[in-house]
């Protein structure tokens, strides 16, 4: 029982003043945030609201990040946009709940052990793409119908308040001063710009329990399916990416695999309540971290304090002009940016940057991070094949007599590598005897032996006789199961031969 | 690889006895000397900075002053961690142990000693800590989740060192409590000290014949036994039997039940432990 406090204390108690004004802060930017990613989705504020409460809330209890915030999320709106535009929010609330079982299926296959695939160039590629398309919708705001130079004029002064305030106090949250000041500037000239209340319904109330009005068929089933796991696994990637960055931040370590089941339950108790889909949140985590936020009760509370402000000052928030919104919106985008990446571009080797760039190119293209990912993955694997496969050299000699000649194969063998192998021998030399030892390279699939098999035969149809050595040693490497983890003697003589 | 006598120390009151016990421990076993120090990291918080922006490589300027922050704190620790070794290690030679290791860990305490198991023979450490030194009458708020999770014998100490001239072994006749008294015959740790095998509760026949076939495996292994039976609730009446004899070491199996069981009928482990006015060698 003293274990379970005090791990309770650990987790919920241990840093009470520094998570309770950390959970103010990021409460006071989700608002902002909630509603531009509802109005991406295209649905109505309160969607995001009620998604962002009950996500919050139910992550902090069965999320495996303690410190990290999950909400509403633009990567997942962008996701959302054709189902609402085509079938509307019922089937977008059933596609909520739906993709939420999927990530508890994530979560109890392990699938969280997949991340190892995704590397360094697509996490950056992933949270590039994320900014640019956040950045890309709120430009469309600046530049749409119910764009004007007044409202370009309002995001430049709510940009300027925002970064520049924090010059003068740190104390204050700054897109809250942002927020304070344009409202009343707008409603005291009267100007004729848009304001979140024009964009849709507001909470008014505490959420209730609702079950999506859809037909439960295949019909159905069929149609939110595609969203889901598109939805599932695009909430998977940037918790688990968030999740680490959480971890390097605070130098501490987290259960992903809790965090997948987590993500799920919050999903599924988002769509009971007429939220949409949500994950962690790139930006959220970080001012959280940054505010002094630590433990899950910042979580909790971040849910909380946005439901009762939402709540209780909803008239108020429906002023709020979006020009507002949308720069609290261009101020995640350019935190959310990795700007370092942009310098490394010149330094990082070229196939690191092509990964990096074709999955921003893809998912801006898309609006699918998960279609960026998966290319992203697929190009990495082919650059690593290709550049391994390169570990691959031949050698020979011919013996004194000049009837036979001895032919040594180091590195490794594989498809990618298959034909450079068969290119090492020379055929066409007329000799008694050929040799091949290979007890230093290394076959890893089938195409390797079949490559093998195939340089024999040749041997043999210009009558020379061949003999292998090693293959034994050669072949190890053939097994599925393949692995020398903590096994030094192993390693030593897998990497000696 | 030769097991160790590994001692748990820290800059609570504790230190010096666990110190000496451990001394006492290795001499007996002829087992090499290990002092502990784990270094339990706090988590530090950064000035808060609650102007809610992120800007260009706001996240790499947060990494960086958070690591800033961590690896201040860090230094003075390991420091400080160090000379608390030394003072044990210099303590322990001074005593006449020829082999004493120094290792300085990061990490949980429980989830460290757990890494380190299997280089353990016998764990010694305060029944309290450095955070815990002066609440009284209770357990350190590691122990209990300690000797729960690790599979070897840990001898809990009182604040001052006395040397064990004999020891209470604490036997109810269940399978744990065999098992622990098999561990006790055959180690060399008390062998030669006089044993009183004590069992709370009714007088009975059936019980007395468990002790006596207790007591019979003990002497075989050369223990000089002394037989007892004491009515009423373990944790109660084996201490007062203890502080009537002026027994010097208390010996016990833990845990043998359930967590299920503990929750609603608390745990007999436990109580002993928080109640017990000498030091504990509690076998697993």
């Amino acid at each position: 029982m003293n274990k379970l406090l005090a791990s309770i204390k650990q987790n919920w108690f241990s840093n009470l003043r520094g998570d309770v004004v950390a959970a103010t802060v990021v409460a006071l930017a989700l608002i902002p945030e909630a509603i531009a990613f509802s109005i991406i989705a295209g649905v109505d504020p309160k969607v995001g609201l009620y998604a962002s409460f009950c996500i919050a809330v139910i992550t902090a209890f069965l999320g495996g990040r303690p410190g990290m915030i999950s909400a509403a999320t633009g990567a997942m709106a962008l996701l959302m946009v054709m189902l609402v535009r085509e079938h509307g929010l019922e089937y977008l609330l059933a596609a909520t709940l739906l993709c939420g079982l999927l990530q508890i299926v994530f979560g109890l296959l392990k699938l969280d052990q997949l991340m190892r695939f995704v590397s360094r160039s697509v996490v950056v590629g992933f949270v590039n793409a994320l900014a640019i398309l956040i950045f890309l919708v709120q430009l469309e705001e600046l530049t749409g119908p119910h764009g004007s130079l007044l409202v370009f004029g309002m995001t430049a002064l709510g940009l300027g308040i925002i970064y520049l305030f924090p010059y003068v106090t740190k104390a204050i949250p700054s897109p809250l001063v942002c927020l304070v000041v344009l409202t009343p500037l707008a409603l005291y000239f009267g100007m004729d710009i848009r304001t979140v209340g024009d964009m849709g319904e507001l909470p008014s109330s505490l959420p209730v329990f609702l079950w999506p009005n859809v037909p439960l068929n295949f019909e159905t089933l069929a149609i939110i399916f595609p969203y889901s796991l598109s939805l599932a696994v695009v909430g998977i990637l940037e918790s688990l990416m968030t999740a680490t960055i959480v971890d390097d931040l605070t130098d501490t370590s987290s259960n992903k695999n809790r965090e997948c089941f987590g993500q799920g339950v919050a999903n599924i108790g988002s769509g009971l309540i007429g939220g949409m889909a949500g994950c962690a949140m790139i930006g959220q985590s970080v001012i959280n971290v940054k505010s002094g936020g630590r433990t899950r009760l910042s979580t909790l509370l971040a849910g909380i304090f946005l439901l009762i402000l939402v709540v209780f000052l909803d008239q108020w928030v429906g002023l709020i002009p979006m020009a507002a919104v949308v720069a609290v919106m261009i101020m995640v985008s350019i935190g959310t940016f990795n700007w370092s990446s942009l310098r490394d571009l010149r330094t990082n080797p070229k196939s690191s940057s092509v990964v990096m760039i074709a999955t921003v190119v893809v998912v801006v293209f898309t609006d699918n991070l998960a279609y960026g990912v998966l290319v992203g993955v697929l190009l990495s694997a082919l650059f690593f094949a290709n550049k391994v496969g390169r570990i691959l050299y031949i050698g020979s000699s011919l013996s004194s007599d000049g009837q036979e000649r001895s032919y040594q194969v180091v590195g490794q063998v594989f498809f990618s590598s298959a034909e450079q192998f068969i290119a090492g021998f020379d055929f066409k030399e007329a000799v008694e005897k050929v040799r091949i030892d290979l007890s230093r390279a290394h076959f890893w699939d089938i195409t390797a032996i079949s490559s093998l098999d195939k340089v024999v035969l040749k041997f043999r149809r210009e009558g020379t006789e061949v003999e292998l050595v090693g293959l034994n040693e050669a072949s190890a490497t053939l097994v599925d199961k393949f692995a020398v983890h903590n096994r030094p003697d192993a390693v030593e003589k897998l990497m000696g031969h | 690889m030769i097991k160790k006598v590994m001692a748990c120390i820290d800059a609570s009151p504790y230190a010096e006895a666990v110190c000496d016990y451990s001394v006492w421990a290795a001499n007996r076993l002829s087992a090499p000397l290990t002092m502990l120090h784990i270094l339990d990291r706090a988590q530090h918080t950064n000035t808060p900075d609650l102007s809610g922006t992120i800007g260009l490589g706001s996240q790499e300027i947060l990494l960086e002053q958070l690591a800033e922050l961590d690896e201040k704190h860090a230094k003075l620790a390991l420091e400080r961690g160090r000379l608390i070794l030394d003072a044990a290690k210099a303590r322990a030679e001074a005593a006449g142990v020829s082999e004493v290791d120094e290792r300085l860990r990061h990490g949980q305490f429980v989830t460290s000693l757990l890494e380190l198991e299997a280089d353990i023979r016998l764990l010694v450490l305060g029944k309290r800590g450095f955070s815990s030194a002066d609440a009284h009458g209770q357990l350190g708020m590691h122990v209990e989740g300690l000797i729960r999770s690790i599979h070897k014998p840990v001898l809990l100490t009182q604040q001052q060192f006395v040397e064990p001239k004999s020891l209470l072994m604490a036997f109810d006749g269940s399978e744990t409590a065999t098992k622990s008294l098999n561990m006790l015959a055959e180690s060399p740790l008390c062998k030669g000290l006089p044993c009183h095998l004590v069992m709370a509760g009714a007088d009975v026949e059936a019980a007395r014949v468990q002790l006596e076939q207790a007591a019979a495996k003990l002497r075989s292994e050369g223990f000089e036994v002394t037989v007892a039976i004491v009515a009423g609730e373990p944790d109660v009446v084996l201490n007062q039997y203890q502080q009537d004899h002026d027994i010097g070491l208390l010996v016990m199996g833990a845990y043998g039940h359930s967590r299920i069981r503990q929750f609603f009928l608390g745990s007999t482990t436990t109580a002993m432990i928080s109640k017990a006015k000498c030091s504990l060698l509690v076998l697993r």
